[in-house]
């Protein structure tokens, strides 16, 4: 493969955390519907409960949404009808410390450190968690293809979370 | 000892707002409900085999549940006899031995003190019998496992009673492979744990809080888990325990075996024949994955609820943890059906834990009324609805009411009454 070629459709750090910070922004403004065409066809969202987990489909996991469960969640948080999410809380999250774990034609691979403060109801609240991501150009259009947040405290009591990580 | 007037506070149809604010009185509820009942601590598959333990608490209090070489399981208290450290920090394993890492006292599985460093400190030598891990008395049913400090109490059986039959059909859902523990969600919100023993047989709730999630199901299913309407009903089984039925038609999971494979479940049919299952398995598995149509609350920190165990635990007057034990087909050595247990992983993530499309709901309803409880200092919780018996269904002799009424709640209540003022 030339250099040309490599140039012409690899996803550079560059590009990477460009697409990451403008889906955090989403999230914070909760505009949902714009976060979900960001997504493959197969992209897979997962928030495990073992700090170890890899294999996602035969564990049980915080949350592990295909499209339909994708679509599914945002229908609920933005229906007016979830008590845990009308109103939702407020919150702020930064994404960084991204460190590229693979990269290859059309597709990186990343691990980040999000840092997330929660605000409703008198309560400030923090949650951290090591983030991986799956880019995927698709059709010339970066899209997510995985995204894995997991929690600091996974594997411990958490709360419940009517917003998306 | 208080001097409050527990009896006072429990109505036949309301109980007071005090019960869930009073510190005073949780700490006596500490004493004289969970010192003194049988509480769940964990389901055999939990600790499969010999030097298997998993953590869990009666109570506010941390125990170890191991199985020993023997096959006996036991709950231990979590702490060292020497100067109260714990001797176990991890959540589950396989170990023979607990060391406390401050002196190094060591114990063996069966919370026997094996080995105490540097011995002849002790000039009169020490007896071993007397200082071994506290345990305490544990029995099971249907692979549950019960704790409890009071030694001369009832056996088991005799504690749970009618609840037993509820007992043995939900694990029906283990469609013939027996039923295994394949994780839980953990989560806490900051209420008192009455509250959440109440949402269990609590019909009423659920069309209004879980709306999202019924809206979120097709349309036969969604029908299905109109509880309302369907004909269920709610049933004081005694001693504090209660089961509400939901969806009739799934309270014996091995009756309508030959009924047609639903749609939604055609694709896992199509999976399970593949993994070998006869069809009179694929259509066991099937009718079992979605778990029983009825919740069963056992008075005072468990439940059967359709697919999943929900445990308790009291952390402070208004601060409860919650598990959502996911349960699936198989046994320590045996998981018969991947798929099966894939699709119940995921109807499990689609409701529970803390993102999932019910369980934030719920919290937020508990921790509202934890809040809204601040108001007034003389108000009453309304437990009220819902007398009439419905015709035929429930036991004779028991008492019961249509799917929406609070039977269950004031059969827990005569139940706190009673231990309160024993």
């Amino acid at each position: 493969m030339s250099t040309a070629t490599l140039t012409r459709h690899a996803i550079s750090l560059d590009d990477a955390t460009r697409f990451i910070w403008a889906e955090a922004d989403i999230l914070d403004r909760l505009d949902y519907r714009a976060w979900l065409p960001l997504w493959t066809k197969d992209g897979r969202y997962t928030i495990p409960i073992e700090h170890d987990a890899v294999d996602y489909d035969n564990q049980l996991n915080v949350a592990h949404d295909d499209e339909e469960m994708r679509q599914a969640r945002v229908k609920r948080l933005l229906s007016g009808f979830s008590m845990s999410a009308a109103p939702p809380a407020r919150t702020v999250r930064t994404i960084s410390r991204f460190v590229v774990t693979a990269a290859a034609d059309d597709l990186i691979e990343l691990r980040s450190a999000m840092v997330l403060v929660e605000y409703k109801y008198e309560r400030t609240r923090v949650l951290a968690g090591d983030v991986e991501f799956r880019l995927k150009r698709d059709e010339g259009v970066i899209k997510l293809d995985r995204k894995v947040v997991r929690l600091a405290n996974c594997d411990d009591y958490l709360h419940g979370i009517g917003y998306l990580l | 000892m208080s001097t409050t007037d527990f009896g006072a506070l429990v109505k036949d149809d309301r109980v007071h707002t005090a019960l869930y604010k009073d510190g005073a009185i949780f700490d006596e509820e500490m004493e004289r409900i969970f010192k003194n009942t049988w509480v769940w601590v964990g389901h055999e598959s939990e600790v499969p085999s010999a030097n298997t333990f998993k953590k869990s608490f009666v109570g506010n209090q941390p125990v170890i549940v191991t199985r020993d070489k023997a096959g006996v399981i036991r709950t231990l208290l979590n702490r060292c006899r020497h100067r109260a450290a714990s001797v176990c920090e991890k959540k589950k394993g396989k170990q023979s031995v607990f060391v406390c890492p401050y002196h190094g006292w060591s114990y063996d599985i069966d919370g026997g003190l094996r080995k105490v460093p540097y011995a002849d400190g002790y000039p009169e030598g020490l007896d071993r019998e007397e200082f071994g891990l506290i345990r305490l008395r544990t029995e099971t049913y249907q692979g549950m496992i019960f704790a409890t400090f009071k030694q001369d109490i009832e056996p088991l059986v005799e504690f749970l009673g009618p609840a037993r039959k509820w007992m043995d059909l939900f694990m029906k859902q283990g469609a013939g492979f027996g039923v295994k523990v394949l994780g839980e969600h953990r989560f806490r919100f900051p209420g008192n744990w009455k509250i959440q023993l109440e949402n269990t047989t609590d019909a009423y709730h659920f069309p209004i809080v879980h709306k999202t999630f019924l809206d979120s199901l097709d349309a036969e299913t969604e029908n299905i888990f109109d509880v309302i309407g369907s004909g269920g009903w709610v049933e004081d089984l005694g001693h504090g325990h209660s089961v509400m039925v939901m969806i009739p038609d799934l309270i014996d999971l091995d009756d309508n075996l030959d009924a047609p494979i639903p749609d939604r479940f055609a694709e896992l049919a199509e999976e399970l024949r593949e993994e070998g299952h006869d069809e009179a398995a694929v259509r066991r598995i099937v009718r079992a994955v979605g778990g029983t149509g009825f919740n069963l609350n056992l008075f005072p920190n468990v439940a059967c609820s359709m697919a999943f165990f929900r445990v308790l635990r009291p952390v402070g007057v208004a601060e409860t943890e919650i598990q959502h034990v996911a349960i699936g087909m198989g046994d320590a050595k045996e998981t018969p059906s991947p798929a099966g247990n894939r699709a119940r992983l995921r109807l499990h993530e689609h409701f529970q834990g803390p993102m999932g499309f019910g369980t934030p709901d719920d919290a937020e309803g508990w921790e509202r009324v934890q809040r809204g409880a601040r108001a007034g200092d003389d108000l009453w919780i309304m437990l009220n609805r819902g007398s009439a018996a419905p015709e035929g269904r429930p036991q004779p002799g028991h008492n019961a009411g249509d799917a929406s009424s609070e039977v269950g709640m004031r059969a827990a209540y005569q139940q706190w009454k009673r231990m309160m003022t024993a």
